[in-house]
């Protein structure tokens, strides 16, 4: 008796882990202690089932005997069972550690490669978690593991009879830095930085910006031999308001001297997000000239959109894709464009402009009529534009990477730094 | 065996009727052939001596597993292969064992001896791996070999089978509880293991199995402080929660003056500066609060000095708020909310608003602790106010969640744009979000007073939108917020009469049946007439419309029943005859109560009294309030109920447990005498350098009237200590006289200790500086990972060595930094105590901020703005019209002035503006944003300031030095100078790789000063004080376009860096004044370096003349700012 509740209270962190599809079928399970029936699901099918849309559904959801934690990442649901107390962002973070993982070994996350690969990926999850704690959630240790599949090997391994799994413990694993394990060769040593730049912005509809800030992420891509240890410093690090890091980078060293000091993973990984200081006004890359109008009849209406670059920093603006979320009662659109090319989907109700490279000579413009399902009353709603776009070469907060050093290896490595900025969550409001 | 693996395929098949199966011949027909067919193949393929087949068969088996598919009946030919040589073969092996042998217990013990084998080979993985199988392995019989195997382990010479061990005893404990004792031995023993690889494996056993022991964890508290750093994320999620609690058991709660006062909203103390709080009669509090300077309650209290080990673990977590695992910002921010002083608990703000950026569940769960913590400590997430502003393609809870957030950060100096947020989601095409923004609307109407008509007003107009859902929500709302002043709205409530011939929400129409009912004397036509078309639906309405019916007709019937008798009757005997028993129930009840029969009791003599009763208004509260009861972070607290095994969070101990026991005594291990004296040296560390700066601090946050006493006890054994932290000399800046030679007596002594480092530590002089001594950690240990253990340790000792010099050097450098501030500080004049919390307020936040400088950025914004609010709110309505575009600050608003042109400066041309920021570095400087651009072809290089001339007095705070500007780009950078709250120029030479150009800059005389937040009546008091010589008045007039209220703040705050000062915030508790005839308009601020009080009014006196007055002790400044302002008026 005693034992019985004893176990109830004192269960590990995750217990079980499900894969679910849109369409609601359960495609793997895990369980780390003893099996809990996919019965358990219901209660999410259910849930999904209310919500109108898969984001919709809430990540945490109370059944009487469990919790259930979930994502929804790519399309696919990650559903952890857990029994008692547990932190949930843990939980989050850590279901979403295990889709970067599949990502990372098979290219893609979706529901075909997990079941191409049903084997391996099971055995991830082996390690990823030992009696529901986290235990091996770096990929550099992982790989050691479990070597990711790879055409080569496989042609080697057949012929050999070697296998795709490590025999020695990940160096990795024993070090106080997990992220590399010792030994790495490259012929040619390289490492570039990827500075990319997000413009998270609202833009009300006279144009005003209601708000606006840039989020960065600097991405490496480091393919060094040995235990290089890297300094990578910024000319203007003053513009960076709130940063976090890889775990490879010394705090310490970035407190007192605001540069980036780090033995790097192998590989590609994200070496920091940085919040650049709002005090610095946030150049706006494009503007929006909107017109929508519906008829008093209430048969129809008109839309009117022109997109022109704004503060470019001379710089060409490419990639620019306007989504409309119309309103529910438009039945379809009868539009020109300048530029680029449209879509209307019906059901989700979103209009589509696909720009391009926008041309400041020639601006782009699209207008037409919009059609109302009959006898539905003119939509009071105002729908808003997303845009989406690109500057090649140029970080809109003027971030600038000073120099990169190496210490620790005699090698002269070849560096490169790339810019770019994005739209991030960029909405106009109509 | 037959019987049975059939059976079992039964079971395990039901659950996934219509897979696919994995392995499955798709020749095969039924179910029971099938599976002998299938499992016989992969039976004989177990038992070939080809290693490439027993792979294969197993890979087929493992992926069975993996979709649900029962494969218990192969156990006999699997198990066989557990010492298979292959080690992919084995692992396999392994998964499968894990998963079966709880079915299949007594053949599970054939692979037992295996594992015991593995776990003495000489190969750590192999080791580790035995036993993590071993331990996974839910058998009973097996728990004294487990036992023995986990206890050899704990003691093992790899960290990693350490680990490993430390991962089995909650598996172990889980499959037989009494082991307990046991097993708690081990966790003793790992506990002491000094290596990060075990320390939160260890952690997450001991809170698995004995969480209540919080005893084991003296001894290691400090060790595991100082290594949590290098600990790996997960375990430093567990450790950091852990933590949590142990200090809630061993520390004084660092708040405990203003607990006292906590109900009165203690939070003012520090965030009161905005003056407004939430309830509506907070006023008058807030005036007595800040009258009596918290006396009671320090008195008597002894004052409180921070543990030197509480102080550890805030400075040890504090780095971990920039970890990218969102888990573990959360668990710093939690700990931080649960243990930090007040003043402290800003920093976590940055943080978790960073984390909004991240995937939508991780915003939903922060989201949920952001609304807690908004309710207690709205003044941190002040500044990121627009951080919660909300997309349209937010999912809905999301949106919903964020405007929780929203409702607890309004206030009444930034309720006009929320509220002008909050007409844009109305119009949203999420009807849902768009019930919850007019839900947030009434609370927002309830908490302030100010704005209850407009948004009101704004509800009403929302009664003829075409959806529905919004006219209900909004019937629902107004009805609450008419319940606080119905004499009023009498027009409000006649046109909700009118509704009812066409809302069909019961919710609604049964909201406002009620609200005719309540205030039927308020609208005597119209009710019986609305009680006649209700008594013609009756029997078609919804129950609770009925019984709001029922409702009416009484009341009708008791104020008015000449012209209502023979109605209720009607409606009565209706609901006589109902279906619904409570309907009946409540029509036999009514008829007893108001009809007087000769049998009827005494009560029907009341039944006015009883009906017409005066209903306190409903108090629209956030579902988010007390939720902190629950540890935030935690599952509890987002179910808001208790999870299975939760562990409560304790409340704060009444006085401090013996602090000695986290000594550690000698030396258990074998190793190093040098170790162990590191450990001593610093374990006290925080002693001399940290703790008194630390309590001082804290005391001084808490109450000014103590800081003296705190000061004194500290100063006097500790001097060289007292200046440790920046944040103590801005809350002393603040503070009265008495404290003034207690402060210079420190100076004295830090002046001594700072010219040493001084020659070393100039140039790299920087605004960094000020926070280093926050994140005093240990840094990573690197460079050393492929030694053995020993080495290992060796190494990071002479590291953390290393650091603690350093560690020393850096305070010393913030000691030296501080004086500025000081000085500056002690030559202003004693202050009216009222004012002290405003200083403290925008000290406070740049440093705790720094270095973004927002909240004060936001505030002049919002105050300029609160101005337009009646013209802000007319937009709820749901016309289309455009916001005029000046209503909204736009940046363009700063003026630009040319410091050199591109002609002179061959291409390059430079212009500058106050950017009206704080600057961050130093707060007594004004900032100055340049902007560079080079219209050449060339690239310039080497852009910086050289040889500046200044005024004596003056200072200036140069930018970084550009190196490369290439042709045709600009950028902008900021620096600070201080003017000495004069406008003489700034001269000073701008310097290419080539050419230096002489430019100089000279200030308006209203970029001079910034803005400070005030109410009425401090303005008032504060302006008695500056009469006589210090008060300069003008008289102008006005233009036609000048004199609306909007154009003359807009004006004003245009000329001067100042802020407006909302009007009427005292009128709110009794019934509204009239709006004064001529509208008078306040500013107040302060001059940047010697906060010197600037009062600005500007009162309109109808007949477009006009009076300028300004209040400010310096007056060459007053002088120059009454000109400035008059010209911009009149322009």
């Amino acid at each position: 008796m005693r034992s019985k509740e004893a176990q109830w209270s004192t269960a590990e962190m995750i217990h079980s882990l499900f894969l679910v599809n849109p369409s609601g079928d359960i495609f793997l399970e895990k369980h780390w202690k003893s099996v809990i029936s996919r019965s358990v699901c219901d209660y999410f099918l259910e849930a999904r089932e209310k919500a109108l849309d898969p984001e919709d559904v809430p990540p945490v959801i109370s059944t009487p005997h469990h919790y259930l934690i979930s994502i929804y990442r790519d399309k696919l649901f990650f559903l952890s069972v857990i029994q008692t107390e547990v932190p949930p962002l843990f939980v989050i973070e850590f279901l979403h550690r295990v889709a970067e993982m599949i990502q990372d070994y098979f290219g893609e996350c979706s529901e075909t490669v997990v079941k191409d690969n049903m084997v391996m990926v099971y055995e991830l999850l082996e390690e990823m978690l030992d009696n529901g704690f986290p235990l091996a959630t770096e990929s550099n240790v992982l790989k050691e593991m479990i070597k990711p599949p790879n055409i080569l090997r496989s042609v080697v391994n057949t012929l050999t009879g070697s296998s795709n799994v490590g025999d020695t413990l990940p160096t990795g694993q024993l070090s106080t830095i997990p992220w590399r394990r010792v030994g790495v060769k490259y012929t040619n040593n390289e490492a570039y930085f990827d500075v990319v730049e997000e413009i998270d912005a609202i833009i009300d509809k006279s144009g005003t910006t209601v708000f606006a800030e840039i989020q960065g992420v600097v991405e490496a891509c480091v393919k060094l031999s040995g235990m290089p240890d890297l300094t990578l410093s910024f000319m203007n690090p003053r513009l960076l308001d709130d940063v976090s890091f890889h775990p490879c980078v010394r705090y310490k060293r970035w407190e007192s001297e605001r540069v980036l000091s780090f033995i790097p993973p192998d590989g590609n990984f994200t070496l920091m997000t940085y919040h650049v200081n709002a005090q610095n006004l946030v150049a706006i890359p494009v503007y929006v000239k909107h017109s929508i109008s519906f008829f008093d009849s209430g048969s129809g209406g008109r839309l009117d959109l022109t997109v022109g670059p704004k503060q470019t920093m001379g710089k060409t603006v490419e990639g620019v894709m306007v989504t409309v979320h119309m309103p529910k009662t438009i039945l379809s659109v009868n539009l020109t464009a300048t530029q680029g090319s449209y879509t209307y989907d019906n059901g989700t109700k979103l209009l589509t402009w696909d720009i391009g490279k926008l041309n400041p000579q020639k601006l782009p413009n699209m207008r037409g009529s919009l059609s109302l399902q009959t006898g539905a009353p003119k939509p009071e709603e105002n729908p808003s534009l997303n845009i989406d776009l690109k500057i090649q070469q140029l970080a809109i907060s003027g971030l600038k990477v000073n120099r990169l050093d190496m210490f620790g290896e005699k090698y002269k490595p070849f560096k490169g730094v790339k810019y770019i900025t994005k739209a991030g969550k960029f909405q106009v409001r109509m | 065996m037959s019987a049975n693996s059939a059976f079992n395929e039964e079971k395990g098949g039901s659950s996934n009727v219509g897979e696919p199966e994995y392995g499955h011949d798709p020749a095969s027909g039924g179910i029971f052939s099938s599976d002998y067919k299938r499992h016989d193949d992969l039976k004989e393929m177990l038992d070939s001596n080809k290693d490439s087949l027993k792979l294969e068969a197993m890979k087929r088996i493992v992926a069975m597993i993996a979709r649900g598919k029962n494969a218990s009946d192969l156990f006999p030919a699997v198990v066989k292969n557990v010492a298979c040589k292959n080690i992919e073969v084995k692992k396999l092996v392994y998964v499968y064992l894990v998963r079966y042998a709880e079915e299949q217990q007594d053949l599970a013990l054939l692979s037992i001896s295996t594992f015991q084998r593995g776990l003495k080979d000489p190969n750590q993985l192999i080791r580790a791996s035995a036993l993590r199988v071993l331990s996974s392995i839910r058998v009973t019989i097996i728990v004294p070999i487990m036992m023995l195997a986990i206890k050899e382990a704990a003691s093992d010479m790899s960290p990693y089978v350490r680990k490993t061990a430390a991962h089995a005893i909650p598996k172990l404990y889980s499959l037989d509880p009494d082991q307990k004792d046991c097993l708690i031995e081990v966790i003793e023993k790992l506990l002491a293991d000094k290596t990060t690889l075990v320390a939160g494996s260890v952690v997450m056993a001991f809170e698995e199995v004995c969480p209540e022991r919080i005893d084991l964890i003296h001894k290691n508290y400090r060790k595991l402080c100082n290594l949590l750093i290098d600990v790996e994320e997960w375990g430093q999620v567990v450790i950091i929660n852990m933590l949590t609690r142990y200090a809630r058991t061993q520390f004084l709660n660092p708040n405990m003056n203003e607990s006292l006062l906590e109900e009165g909203g203690g939070e003012k103390a520090f965030y009161g500066s905005d003056g407004d709080d939430d309830a509506d009669d907070d006023e008058e509090k807030d005036e007595t609060e800040k009258k009596k300077p918290e006396v009671p309650s320090v008195v008597k209290r002894k004052p409180y000095i921070m543990d030197p080990d509480h102080r550890l673990l805030l400075r040890n977590t504090k780095p971990l708020l920039q970890s990218r695992n969102a888990a573990v910002v959360m668990a710093v921010a939690q700990l931080y909310f649960h243990l930090a002083p007040k003043a402290e608990v800003g920093v976590i703000a940055k943080a978790l608003v960073r984390l909004m950026r991240s995937h939508s569940e991780v915003q939903y769960v922060v989201l949920q602790n952001v609304a807690t913590m908004s309710i207690k400590r709205r003044g941190m997430f002040e500044p990121y106010l627009k951080s919660f502003y909300i997309r349209s393609t937010d999912p809905t809870q999301i949106k919903v969640l964020k405007l929780e957030v929203l409702t607890n950060l309004a206030n009444e100096t930034n309720i006009s744009t929320i509220l002008r947020e909050f007409q844009t989601y109305i119009k949203s095409m999420d009807k849902d979000f768009v019930a919850a923004t007019i839900q947030a609307i009434g609370r927002c109407a309830t908490n302030i007073g100010e704005v209850r008509d407009t948004c009101l007003n704004g509800l009403v107009q929302l009664l003829s939108n075409r959806d529905e859902l919004v006219v209900a929500e909004s019937v629902v709302v107004i009805k609450k917020l008419l319940q606080m002043q119905p004499e009023q709205h009498s027009d409000i409530i006649k046109h909700m009469a009118k509704l009812t011939d066409n809302i069909q929400v019961p919710m609604a129409r049964a909201s406002i049946l009620w609200l005719i009912g309540e205030y039927c004397e308020h609208v005597p036509k119209i009710a019986p007439d609305v009680l006649r078309k209700m008594a013609k639906t009756f029997t078609s309405e919804e129950d609770i419309v009925k019984l709001q019916i029922i409702n009416l007709a009484a009341k009708l019937y008791l104020t008015n029943s000449k012209q209502t008798k023979l109605l209720t009757q009607y409606v009565l005997n209706l609901a006589k005859y109902d279906q619904n028993y409570d309907i009946r129930d409540r029509a036999r009840f009514i008829r007893q109560l108001i009809v007087p029969t000769d049998k009827s009791g005494a009560l029907s003599k009341y039944a006015k009294k009883l009906f017409l009763a005066l209903k306190p208004a409903p108090v629209l509260e956030s579902p988010f309030k007390d939720r902190d009861h629950f540890q935030l972070g935690s599952l509890s607290h987002l179910l808001n109920a208790k999870a299975g095994g939760y562990q409560e969070l304790p409340d704060w101990p009444e006085a401090a447990p013996d602090p000695s026991v986290r000594n550690v005594e000698v030396p258990e291990w074998t190793k190093c005498s040098s170790r162990e004296k590191r450990k001593e040296k610093k374990v006290e560390k925080p002693f001399y350098s940290d703790s008194e700066g630390e309590s001082g601090q804290t005391e001084s946050a808490d109450s000014a009237s103590d800081t003296a006493s705190a000061s004194e006890s500290g100063s006097a054994s500790e001097e060289s200590a007292s200046g440790s932290d920046s944040e103590e000399s801005n809350q002393e800046s603040g503070s009265e006289e008495d404290e003034e030679e207690e402060r210079k007596k420190k100076k004295k002594v830090e002046k001594i200790k700072a010219k040493k480092p001084v020659a070393r530590s100039e140039s790299e002089q920087s605004s960094e500086e000020d926070k280093k001594i926050e994140r005093k950690s240990k840094p990573r240990r690197v460079g050393s990972d492929s030694e053995s253990e020993e080495n290992e340790d060796s190494e990071s000792e002479s590291s953390e060595s290393e650091e603690e010099e350093s560690e020393e050097e850096s305070e010393e450098d913030t000691n030296k930094k501080k004086k500025t501030p000081i000085s500056k500080a002690s030559t202003k004049p004693a202050k009216t105590e009222n004012k002290k919390p405003k200083t403290e307020m925008s000290l406070l936040d740049l440093d705790d901020f720094d270095p973004t400088p927002s909240p004060s950025q936001v505030t002049p914004l919002n105050n300029f703005l609160s101005s337009s609010l009646v013209t802000d709110l007319e937009g709820l309505s749901l016309t289309d019209n455009v916001l005029s575009p000046t209503t909204i600050a736009p940046s363009g608003n700063l003026k630009t002035y040319e410091l050199l042109h591109r002609i002179t400066g061959e291409g390059l041309s430079v212009e500058y503006c106050f950017n009206r920021q704080p600057f961050s570095p130093d707060p007594h400087m004004v900032a100055v944003q340049i902007q560079f651009t080079n219209s050449a072809t060339t690239e310039a290089k080497n852009l910086h300031v050289e040889d500046a001339r200044l005024q004596s007095g003056m200072r200036m705070k140069e930018f970084p030095e550009i190196e490369t500007l290439p042709g045709g780009e600009s950028v902008s950078v900021v620096m600070g100078i201080d003017f000495c709250d004069s406008t003489q120029a700034a001269n000073f030479q701008l310097c290419t790789h080539t050419r230096k150009f002489f430019v100089s800059i000279q200030p308006p005389v209203g970029e001079l000063m910034m803005p400070i937040f005030m109410t009425e009546n401090e303005f008032k008091k504060e302006q008695g004080q500056l009469m006589g010589m210090n008060e300069i008045t003008e008289k102008l007039f006005l233009e036609e376009k000048c004199q609306g209220e909007h154009a003359v703040i807009q004006r004003v705050t245009t000329a001067a860096n100042l802020s407006r000062v909302p009007c009427g915030s005292d009128k709110e508790c009794s019934p509204p004044v009239p709006p004064p005839l001529f509208p008078i308009h306040r500013f107040a601020g302060k001059t940047v370096t010697s906060g010197s009080l600037v009062l600005v009014t500007v009162l309109n006196k109808g007949n477009s003349a006009a009076q300028v007055t300004v209040n400010c002790e310096k007056m060459v400044i007053g002088t120059m700012l009454v000109k400035d302002i008059l010209q911009a008026l009149t322009q």
